[in-house]
């Protein structure tokens, strides 16, 4: 087992540290599962938006069953199987120590796992409590608490036997991550149930109380989730690639800190105009708009770091998957501010605009970072020396670009057409527009949107293939001697 | 002095102190947002009219809930001009109070349902469920039609009103006592009689969906449909004027 500690130059590990990766191999197995059934069931439901006879007239296959499957699947299976992968991946290495707790780190992903599929099948079979991105009934809830408190064990006690002085700036990322999702999910999932023995339970909070609670979880899942678990994936994985320490220490302490402060206010954002007071509004948005600042200096210490290395861009189809990333990291947490300001939200709300803009994050910023993850991490964890075939991570880049391309542009479209529509009135005083007529002009754009998806979903398939080649048939690396021989800094 | 480079010096070498630094981070925000929003009384209007749902309409809801209807159908009017003479009066946080959880919803791939009670008739409703494109042809909304055949039975749902209580909704010991029997009656062809009507005013008890043989889910979830945003009387509460917003 080679020891990498490119972060700590000059620092000889006093012996070999005998890292686990076997549990980090099985969550990236279970990622590149996860990737391809959760885009697959995406492509379903943008079809039978297009199409609504795919529907199939069954409980089971309607889109508002499938809707959470295809969310839970992406962003908690996919996403989260990456995130608890990576994060035992970086926390082992730079912390050069072991990861802590035995047989906890399989409990983690058993249960991990366990709560993906209780949760799908429990949507398919009509079990959802309406909260977005928080669907699980009670006990499915419970289950994840309990896995997701070992999960804290076992990466918070890795931390604390760790050998370098040190606390990585993934580390950190990690530790907001895992830290602030255990409290929204406890917080946001207060229920009574019906009975012991049935799934059904009543939120403890109702109407504006219950809203305000959902959002403050919803956008913090985005916040914490896929912002503050990813980046810790980007601060190890973009370094590493380039071969380049981070841009700006000091900007990534600024970031950080600024970053969690702020995020758990913008919740409210996704309440405009509602029936939630107007402080709680002006707030939410004042936060979203101060919120542009710390995710532009992260992404501005992304791309920074890949200064001096650009000309890898033409060569090295990994590196191209982790700058695009952070490019729509920059992108989608501009367009979220934007989408904050109350005038604005007065139009973007309840259209597809929205939608194109979390797809904006979800495929470009989280998935590209995670493809970029994957093809770092599995030659390395199956002892391979490189990925099995480069011309195919080349293809799943272009694939995967145009399918976002096709994906957003098509939704900002049908989402600003649609919102301008609702609110036409014509020359006599009359609303231009019936509510059916607006579904009926989004038809183009729900088609351009599924054939996005698809090209999309592709990729991920061809990466899937590539990924399998690599674990089972690439060329393996030579023997190395146990302590790896100090080279001169070239 | 010291500044955030010098605390966070210390910080990143102790995991306990950065962890307790990450809490109070993150603490802030919702406890600012979140707690007072419980405590200052004027967060939620006195308005007149609004009343827990009734036995078979929670049912409707809970159906409402388990097809994930609000994925694509907002109940929250914003207060602009078009939404207002698209869909009525503006959504007041009252309206939503016996909401456990809320389903304002945040999208709109169908119209806003906040005030559809009433201005369809239950007729139209089945038909729509059933086939959607049989009434709107444009529509894109997935068809229902097992509900008509789903058979439903109050036995359970006295159970649901007490977990309600729990929360705070305030059904009283009489109608929890007889709410499997209203739970039938509200959707019974001849209506549900006096007794009823005292228990559960102003609540509309008829065979919803135009089939008396048998309580199916389509009479729950009709019922529901038809109570949607009737409960405050509009015309006699003029919102702007009775509470400054």
């Amino acid at each position: 087992m080679t020891i990498s500690t490119a972060l700590s130059p000059g620092r000889m590990p006093d012996a070999p540290v005998a890292y686990r990766d076997d549990v980090v191999r099985w969550f990236m197995i279970a990622a590149v599962f996860w990737a391809v059934v959760g885009m697959l069931v995406g492509v379903v439901i943008a079809a039978q938006l297009t199409y609504p006879a795919l529907n199939l007239g069954l409980p089971w296959t309607s889109f508002g069953r499938l809707r959470p499957v295809h969310t839970s699947g992406v962003i908690f299976a996919f996403g989260g199987s990456m995130l608890i992968g990576t994060s035992f991946y970086i926390v082992q290495r730079t912390c050069r120590a072991r990861l802590f707790g035995g047989f906890a780190a399989e409990f983690v992903f058993w249960g991990y796992q366990a709560f993906i599929v209780m949760a799908a099948l429990s949507y398919v079979l009509g079990g959802s409590q309406s909260k977005e991105y928080a669907e699980p009934e009670w006990y499915i809830d419970l289950w994840l608490a309990v896995v997701w408190v070992t999960y804290l064990v076992v990466f918070a006690g890795t931390i604390m036997k760790r050998k370098e002085p040190h606390i990585y700036v993934s580390l950190w990322y990690f530790l907001a991550f895992i830290i602030t999702i255990a409290v929204l999910h406890i917080v946001n999932n207060l229920a009574i149930p019906v009975s012991f023995f049935g799934s059904k339970s009543y939120s403890l909070f109702s109407g504006v109380q219950d809203a305000m609670t959902q959002w403050w979880y919803g956008h913090n899942a985005v916040g914490f989730f896929l912002t503050a678990g990813f980046l810790g994936m980007m601060y190890y994985f973009v370094p590493k690639q380039a071969e380049r320490p981070i841009w700006s220490y000091r900007l990534s302490i600024i970031s950080f800190w600024s970053l969690i402060f702020v995020y758990i206010w913008a919740g409210p954002h996704h309440l405009h105009y509602t029936a939630l007071p107007d402080w709680v509004q002006m707030l939410g948005m004042t936060f979203s708009v101060i919120l542009w600042m710390p995710s532009w200096a992260s992404m501005v210490n992304g791309i920074m770091t890949v200064s001096g290395r650009w000309d890898r861009l033409r060569t090295d189809p990994i590196l191209r998957f982790m700058v695009v990333a952070v490019a729509f990291y920059g992108m989608s947490t501009f367009e979220g501010p934007l989408m904050s300001i109350r005038a604005v939200n007065g139009l973007s709300h309840y259209t597809d605009w929205t939608v194109g803009h979390v797809h904006s994050g979800a495929l470009g910023w989280n998935a590209f970072i995670s493809f970029g993850a994957l093809y770092y991490l599995f030659p390395r964890l199956w002892g391979r020396k490189a990925m099995y075939s480069e011309p195919a991570i080349r293809l799943h880049f272009w694939l995967g670009t145009i399918g976002i391309v096709l994906y957003i542009t098509a939704m900002w479209a049908s989402g600003i057409m649609q919102g301008l529509m609702w609110r036409a009135y014509d020359s006599l005083g009359f609303l231009q527009y019936s509510f059916v007529e607006t579904v009926a002009a989004m038809h183009p754009y729900y088609a351009i949107r599924a054939v996005g998806g698809l090209c999309f979903l592709s990729g991920t398939v061809i990466m899937a293939w590539n990924l399998w080649k690599t674990a089972t048939a690439g060329e393996p690396v030579e023997a190395q001697p146990a302590t790896p021989a100090l080279q001169p800094a070239e | 002095m010291a500044n955030i480079y010098s605390i966070h010096d210390v910080l990143q070498k102790h995991s306990i102190k950065l962890m307790v630094g990450i809490v109070a981070a993150v603490s802030v925000g919702g406890l600012v947002e979140i707690a007072p929003l419980f405590l200052i009384e004027n967060t939620i209007e006195k308005v007149e009219g609004m009343r827990p749902y009734t036995p078979l309409e929670l049912a409707g809801r809970n159906i409402y809930i388990r097809e994930g209807c609000y994925l694509c159908h907002s109940q929250q009017i914003r207060p602009f001009r078009d939404e207002v003479d698209r869909y009525g009066p503006y959504s007041l946080a009252a309206e939503s109070m016996y909401d456990h959880p809320f389903q304002w919803g945040s999208k709109r791939t169908g119209p806003d349902l906040a005030r559809v009670g009433n201005k369809y008739s239950d007729d139209w409703q089945v038909r729509h469920l059933i086939h959607p494109q049989s009434v709107v042809p444009e529509s894109v909304m997935p068809s229902y039609a097992f509900l008509a055949t789903t058979p439903i039975s109050g036995d359970e749902i006295a159970e649901h009103l007490k977990t309600l209580r729990l929360t705070g909704v305030p059904y009283t010991d009489e109608q929890i006592a007889s709410a499997a029997t209203d739970f039938a009656a509200q959707g019974s062809i001849d209506g549900a009689g006096a007794e009823f009507d005292a228990r559960w005013p102003k609540a509309p008890s008829r065979d919803f969906d135009g089939n008396p043989e048998q309580l199916t889910e389509m009479d729950a979830l009709v019922a529901y449909l038809q109570m949607l945003g009737t409960l405050v009387d509009f015309p006699k509460i003029v919102p702007d004027a009775d509470f400054n917003r």
